[in-house]
């Protein structure tokens, strides 16, 4: 794994809806670490609680549900924070970028309000400093004339450059570590690539940390150094991107691996894992893959496994993982 | 400039609504039953006395060449001689005109203070206790008419517990605000609801905007995202209600002053409909109509400040 010491453990982290008097548990029992200057990636589908982990490590699903656990930042355990402490960290020493460049900038502040006013809530700095950040900010992320655009409106962006104002305005007040949510999938294919360079160089120089949720094990498998395999609001696998995508044992992992295309001739049907993830109101007693698993038995219907560590930096959730031989060869 | 000359194109397309809005006026008012020689006249008067009153208010002439002299007498600014105040009309108007518009204002802004920090708290509060209280509250307000609450307010307020007057109109502004008090509770009362009801839900929507999580996940300072985030955003919605609400307001200000007895526009409207005073129902329905105009290009005009993507075309 990481050398250092991680700069955030999160473990036991729960987080749960309640929506017309049902409990939705929308995460259960999450537990990873961060290094300093470590790309950690999320990965899973839709509705696998990638999201929803983010948001409960700022504090942001609060308001929603039910957060139980341990976020700790720096030692400190920021899950049962005072949202008034809470506001120190946020945006200044842990950022986020959403999905949606589109609906995620206020559409009636200028680009220039929407960058001081983080710079203004974290730093000393004086007005005339602000805009000079701003610009400088602006600049980095790669947009044109910068110190012309400060006076403009998100919708007078396109959206790629909005995912870049967004990106400029999380990294303002130099934070340590970035929670990314999906930052490409909204975008056009040709600028996925150099949005998602941009984040890495900027973490790069800047030395952060990074959780990067996607669903596109290909951007884990050229960006991260670990990864968690989320599935029905549990990590079902984690460890090292060269292992878990090289040789996976989790049969969810193994199915998401085949379901990229690879190699294959044209005309030829692409693979996806068969059946649909339980929902959350109903969620089977045993394995929350199980019927969908290839591997199951009756012992996946009635217990449900426990993320186990394999070796050292490596944990499985399975009864019946895939042998490591015949998973290398996958 | 953008602003001048959207401005300047909103009144030039006024031109024909006021056309619109006279020869509705002109029409209707010489449908009213009623002569208005016999009503300046009296009952018993000669027919010899009435032909003569109708003569010289131009009643005889043909339908055709009264709108004309009306039409281009208006557009001189001369709207006639007012009846039953033997003054003209203009003058009429331009007297009673600021106690309506300071009752109006009046309403309107303790709607807005009313309205304001209790959609607030309501919509921070949703589903629980104090949301529940507001809102049941204000549905009383709503499901009671403006001249009914005005009642029992001057029956407890103002006759029993002589807490305020009764009627008329101060003369120092602080008179005002107090002798008006009670009036504007009673129109306020309703606007506020709808208003309250409408910044309330609109505010529920963008709590949970994209933008606003954003902006926590920023740090921001909790007020600062509720009043610069979201309270602008939700305003949006709430201000064509407001400026609709406020057309409506002076309209509904003949039942008010009527019912606490405050000299302004509305009442003189009842007075003149009851005198049969044509010169004046048809001045003051034009200056209604020119208000209600001047209200909702002000609003326009605050809606484009406000969102940058409906800025002025």
């Amino acid at each position: 794994m990481i050398d250092q010491k991680p700069i955030l453990e999160v473990s036991n982290l729960c987080t749960t809806f309640r929506r017309g008097g049902v409990d939705l548990p929308a995460v259960r029992d999450v537990s990873f670490s961060v290094g300093q200057g470590e790309v950690l990636g999320l990965v899973g589908e839709s509705g696998s609680g990638k999201s929803v982990t983010l948001r409960s490590i700022l504090g942001l699903s609060r308001r929603y549900g039910d957060v139980t656990g341990e976020v700790r930042w720096l030692g400190q355990d920021i899950a049962s924070m005072p949202e008034r402490k809470l506001r120190h960290i946020r945006g200044r020493e842990i950022a986020m970028i959403f999905q949606e460049p589109m609906t995620s900038l206020n559409p009636l502040l200028t680009v220039g309000m929407q960058l001081t006013e983080t710079l203004k809530a974290h730093t000393d700095l004086n007005r005339a400093a602000r805009r000079d950040r701003a610009i400088e900010m602006l600049d980095h992320v790669g947009i044109p004339s910068a110190a012309s655009r400060l006076g403009e409106f998100p919708h007078q962006f396109s959206g790629g450059m909005r995912q870049r104002v967004m990106i400029a305005i999380a990294l303002a007040a130099s934070p340590k570590l970035l929670l990314a949510d999906e930052p490409t999938t909204a975008l056009d294919v040709t600028i996925q690539a150099q949005i998602l360079d941009l984040i890495l160089s900027l973490a790069d120089e800047m030395q952060m940390g990074v959780i990067l949720v996607t669903h596109d094990l290909g951007v884990v498998a050229q960006t991260c150094e670990n990864v968690a395999v989320m599935y029905a609001g549990r990590v079902v696998e984690q460890g090292a991107v060269r292992q878990v995508l090289g040789a996976p044992r989790h049969p969810y992992t193994v199915g998401l691996m085949r379901s990229v295309p690879q190699n294959v001739p044209p005309r030829t049907q692409l693979y996806s894992v068969p059946g649909t993830p339980p929902s959350l109101e109903a969620l089977p007693v045993g394995c929350a893959f199980a019927s969908r698993c290839q591997n199951r038995t009756e012992r996946c219907l009635t217990a449900r496994p426990t993320l186990d560590a394999i070796t050292d930096d490596r944990r499985v959730a399975c009864f019946n993982p895939v042998a490591a031989e015949k998973a290398g060869a996958a | 400039m953008a602003t001048l000359q959207y401005i300047l194109k909103r009144l030039f397309l006024m031109i024909p609504t006021f056309f619109l809005v006279m020869i509705i006026i002109f029409v209707l008012v010489r449908f009213l039953p009623g002569d208005p020689a016999i009503a300046i006249a009296g009952d018993r008067a000669s027919d010899a006395d009435l032909e003569a009153i109708r003569e010289r208010l131009g009643l005889n002439e043909p339908m055709l060449v009264q709108f004309w002299l009306f039409v281009t007498n208006t557009i001189q600014g001369d709207l006639g001689s007012s009846i039953l105040m033997r003054a003209p009309v203009t003058e009429v108007i331009f007297n009673r005109l600021p106690t309506t518009a300071f009752l109006t204002l009046y309403a309107v802004g303790l709607s807005l203070l009313i309205a304001g920090p209790l959609a607030f708290v309501a919509a921070l509060n949703r589903g629980r206790w104090p949301d529940v209280l507001i809102r049941t509250v204000f549905q009383v307000g709503l499901s009671m008419p403006v001249f009914y609450i005005g009642l029992i307010l001057l029956t407890f307020l103002a006759a029993q517990l002589r807490w305020f007057p009764v009627g008329g109109y101060g003369d120092t502004f602080g008179a005002r605000l107090y002798h008006l008090f009670l009036p504007s509770v009673a129109v306020a009362l309703y606007t506020s609801a709808i208003i309250m009801r409408n910044l309330r839900s609109a505010i529920i929507e963008v709590l949970d905007a994209e933008y606003v999580q954003f902006a926590r996940a920023k740090g921001l300072p909790n007020r600062l995202i509720l009043g610069r985030h979201v309270l602008r955003n939700a305003l949006i919605s709430t201000v064509t209600l407001l400026g609709l609400s406020i057309g409506n307001l002076m309209s509904g200000t003949l039942v008010t002053e009527t019912v606490f007895a405050v000299p302004g526009v509305g009442r003189l409207m009842l007075e003149a409909i009851f005198a049969r005073d044509y010169p004046l129902i048809q001045g003051l329905t034009l200056t209604f109509a020119v208000l209600v105009s001047v209200v909702f290009l002000l609003t326009d005009l605050f809606q484009s400040t406000l969102d940058p993507r409906m800025r002025l075309t």
